[in-house]
């Protein structure tokens, strides 16, 4: 019988984005030997596309003065609508301006502040100081008290990868790039590496490793319509699951962001609405004021997303052949303001849709954009279940984001658990051994081959993935998304399970052979699906709304029975996950009310019980 | 809503097989309205031939994967419309990087010999001090080094570069450009010598003819030509006056 090819190093990341990347620099840097693999060249992460910043409380703008952690804090604990882990939040919000300046010091190129009076397109006028003048300032991004959001002209998320990868480049570190992570090899207790398949040549490879980093990010291609990268198909989340004693967190909270472009649903960054962008209906009427008259457009993502789709509701849509829609107005910013610190988005609006935004209404929908849920790891990155095993950024339920995220939080989240994680993983590393048995570990690849042999011989079935794969994608859209109840829920369930049995029964129509793309899909299918059970399953058992989480049937948080943390496990041979819940940490700042949204006394105008 | 069948002549060919020549097939697929490439090859790959190789990640033209030979120049296919293009669309992989197959390259190795050919990284003896303040840095600096920065690394400069194409060691608009960054950048303190000793050859800024094809084939429309002459200048400078 034929032996796999076994690669070995102390430290195996899987994930070349901004968070697997600064794991690896915090394991290299303390002499620990790390290989990164990766779906793509690292500088083709989704990450380098995350436009908009990186919430860090350094209070150098005028709109930012007096900012501090504890605010910091209380924004992302209310975002997060009491579902995030307090210690890990406070221990966040520390680090992260740290962390802002330590990417400072490595090469991006953040943008300063410039002194002077400036009059705000709503008309406020402000005055940066002269003594502030050069360090680094922000903008103002949703569901923050103020303006916190550090960025670099229109491409936060790009130089910040380049920077990150140029260190990753600069001290060495092996990267594997065109390689897949297909299956976590362990042996009940301890986590031992993965088996890989070569994105090149089709070839299987073992890597073994004393500690093992999940950084593959999130799952939003699950979903039709999501601004995500083709990539973010949760394939970290779903070894991690397939275990079967790795548990995943929050499924169910998923995050629509405001503005996805219809019909392309590529991201339109917060930025926009963070730089003053109103968002009209079909008769140019700005209504996010009347149901939100503080926060208007920049209340956090979950409620801008939900009141766009009641005022849809209530009929004040825009009519297209894509549905219906709203329209983000940003011409009032000007020409000179669009073309530097929000060139991106004309670009993306002249590329896709022949519109320039100087002068034309941007068509958005609320849209898939990122992954609350993950890998559910305890403060130090260390994933539940399995020794050896960690995981960062969106692929991980740290737990920052609890049931929504704030914008702007999430390349904060790489740089932070990145560094803190990584630091967590070089000293377990340096201490554990690697202790295997041969058969063991070769098995685990045997099992991977039969699986692919079986795929190419059509011997389960005929099934054809990418039916498969569009019946998935159209089910969590109908059933899955803004706002759940459990008849819609119970029928996307009852078609995962469906989707989950003709998933196993799948028939390549090519020859499979190399680096077959059909093959990739393939081995991926049955795992996604079990993602959307996750996801479906979970949202029908919570029976509240919870930041993104909004169920039409319990519209009300319910913090005497679900203040809790969902977490879904996946049994050798099982058709639905098994959920057990743990309590939520909550150590400062005990559950009430956001300041916006549904619970909010002072909005009433689209208040969920009179308004649909 | 009208429609259309639109021809596709694509490459194919996989290095593993060498046995089996290259050879150009035809798809005709519909074309829908707002079709770009991205979604024709997708059609083709699920609808016609699921063997088919090529690249995606972002779909927005912002990661730099997705480049390829378009009817006959080097162009981003995510942000390219079938409706902008006439008759029969030609897709090629493109030249210069390594073929995995059909479509796809390999320029993410090529990238990374890059930037360890030119050390494109932030080279200082300063320490990082987590408690201090960040440096300051004038605004229209940062915007400087942005500019340059902005660079996606897909490849169309090389692809469409005549020097790339004839010498195998050459760094291109990319890698000047890439250059250009940290020349700009006063948090790197590397000395005009150590810059020369990375770009002041024929490999680097003076290997360039001038044809200047990268400059117009940039999907991200840098200033790749004013680049290379401020690099070029630089280097002069040095050459000639020692600083």
């Amino acid at each position: 019988m034929m032996n796999y090819t076994v690669i070995v190093t102390d430290v195996l990341v899987a994930g070349a984005g901004l968070a697997g990347e600064r794991a690896a620099i915090e394991a290299a840097s303390r002499g620990l030997d790390v290989i990164i693999l990766s779906l793509v060249p690292p500088r083709r992460s989704h990450s380098t596309a995350a436009q908009g910043g990186c919430q860090a409380s350094l209070g150098n703008c005028a709109m930012g003065e007096g900012d501090n952690t504890d605010i910091h804090f209380a924004d992302t604990v209310k975002g997060s609508d009491w579902g995030c882990d307090q210690d890990v939040a406070r221990l966040f919000v520390e680090t992260v301006p740290k962390a802002i300046r330590q990417m400072a010091h490595w090469g991006v190129p953040w943008s300063r502040v410039v002194a002077g009076r400036k009059v705000l397109p709503d008309g406020r006028e402000i005055e940066d100081k002269k003594e502030k003048e050069g360090l680094i300032t922000a903008r103002d991004f949703g569901g923050t008290a103020k303006w916190r959001t550090c960025y670099t002209a229109d491409g936060t998320g790009h130089s910040m990868q380049y920077t990150v990868d140029s260190v990753v480049i600069k001290l060495g570190i092996t990267v594997h790039d065109r390689t897949e992570a297909i299956s976590i090899i362990h042996d009940g207790e301890t986590c031992l590496g993965v088996v890989a398949r070569c994105l090149r040549t089709g070839e299987l490879r073992i890597y073994l490793a004393r500690a093992t980093v999940i950084a593959t990010g999130g799952y939003g291609r699950l979903y039709g319509a999501s601004t995500n990268a083709i990539i973010n198909e949760g394939t970290g989340m779903s070894i991690a699951l397939d275990t079967g004693i790795v548990p995943l967190g929050n499924m169910e909270a998923v995050q629509f962001h405001p503005t996805g472009m219809v019909p392309v649903w590529i991201l339109i960054t917060e930025g926009a609405r963070g730089d003053g962008g109103y968002l009209l209906d079909k008769n140019l009427h700005r209504f996010m004021p009347d149901y939100e008259p503080v926060k208007k457009e920049l209340a956090s993502r979950d409620v801008v997303s939900r009141r766009m789709i009641q005022h849809i509701r209530k009929g004040y849509g825009v009519d297209s052949p894509y549905g219906p829609h709203l329209w983000l107005d940003i011409r009032h910013l000007g020409a000179k303001h669009i073309n530097t610190n929000l060139r991106e988005i004309k670009n993306i609006c002249m590329n896709f849709n022949g519109i320039d935004p100087v002068k034309d209404l941007i068509p958005v929908r609320p849209t898939q954009h990122y992954s609350m849920g993950g890998v559910r790891t305890n403060i130090d990155g260390a994933a539940y279940g399995l020794k050896g095993l960690f995981a960062v950024g969106e692929a991980a339920c740290w737990d920052l984001h609890g049931f929504n995220r704030l914008g702007g939080n999430s390349l904060a989240e790489t740089i932070v658990s990145g560094w803190v994680v990584g630091r967590k993983v070089a000293e377990y590393a340096r201490d554990a051994v690697l202790n295997y048995s041969h058969s063991l570990v070769q098995g685990f690849a045997r099992k991977q081959q039969e699986r692919i042999n079986d795929l190419i011989a059509g011997r389960l079935g005929k099934e054809n993935v990418y039916q498969i794969r569009r019946e998935m994608e159209q089910t969590l859209m109908d059933y899955v998304g803004i706002f759940r109840n459990g008849p819609d829920l119970q029928k996307a369930v009852a078609k995962f399970q469906e989707l989950h049995e003709r998933a196993q029964k799948i028939g390549l129509r090519s020859d499979g052979k190399w680096a077959s793309p059909e093959l990739t899909t393939s081995l991926r299918m049955p795992g996604m699906v079990r993602l959307a059970l996750c996801i479906s399953y979970g949202a029908l058992t919570r029976t509240e709304s919870r930041g993104s989480h909004a169920r039409e049937d319990y519209p009300k948080r319910d913090d005497v029975n679900w203040l809790k943390r969902t977490l879904a496990y996946w049994k050798e041979g099982a058709d639905l996950p098994e959920l057990r819940y743990e309590p939520v940490k909550i150590t400062e700042l005990p559950p009430g009310d956001r300041g916006y949204g549904e619970s909010s006394a002072a909005s009433t105008g689209g208040n969920k019980a009179n308004g649909q | 809503m009208s429609t259309k069948q639109r021809k596709f002549s694509i490459f194919r060919y996989n290095p593993n097989t060498p046995e089996k020549k290259p050879f150009m097939q035809d798809y005709v697929i519909e074309e829908v309205p707002g079709m770009t490439i991205f979604t024709a090859l997708n059609k083709i790959r699920e609808d016609l031939d699921p063997s088919l190789m090529f690249d995606f990640v972002c779909r927005a033209a912002i990661c730099g994967s997705c480049a390829m030979i378009i009817n006959g120049r080097p162009r981003l296919a995510c942000k390219t419309l079938t409706g902008d293009l006439k008759g029969t669309i030609t897709l090629m992989p493109l030249p210069v990087f390594k073929l995995i197959g059909d479509l796809s390259v390999d320029t993410g190795t090529w990238f990374r010999q890059l930037q360890l050919r030119t050390e494109a990284w932030i080279h200082t003896d300063k320490k990082f001090d987590p408690d201090a303040v960040e440096e300051r840095m004038d605004n229209r600096v940062a915007l400087e080094i942005y500019e340059a920065e902005r660079c996606i690394e897909c490849g169309c400069c090389i692809a469409g570069c005549v020097t790339a194409n004839i010498r195998e060691d050459f760094l291109g608009a990319a890698g000047i450009n890439r250059v250009a960054r940290f020349m700009v950048d006063p948090r790197d303190e590397r000395t005009p010598q150590q810059y020369f000793d990375v770009i002041g050859s024929d490999e680097g800024a003076f290997g360039c003819m001038a044809l200047m094809a990268c400059d117009d084939n940039c999907p991200m429309q840098l200033p790749l030509q004013s680049q290379l002459a401020f690099v070029r200048r630089k280097m002069l400078a040095f050459g000639l006056l020692g600083k």
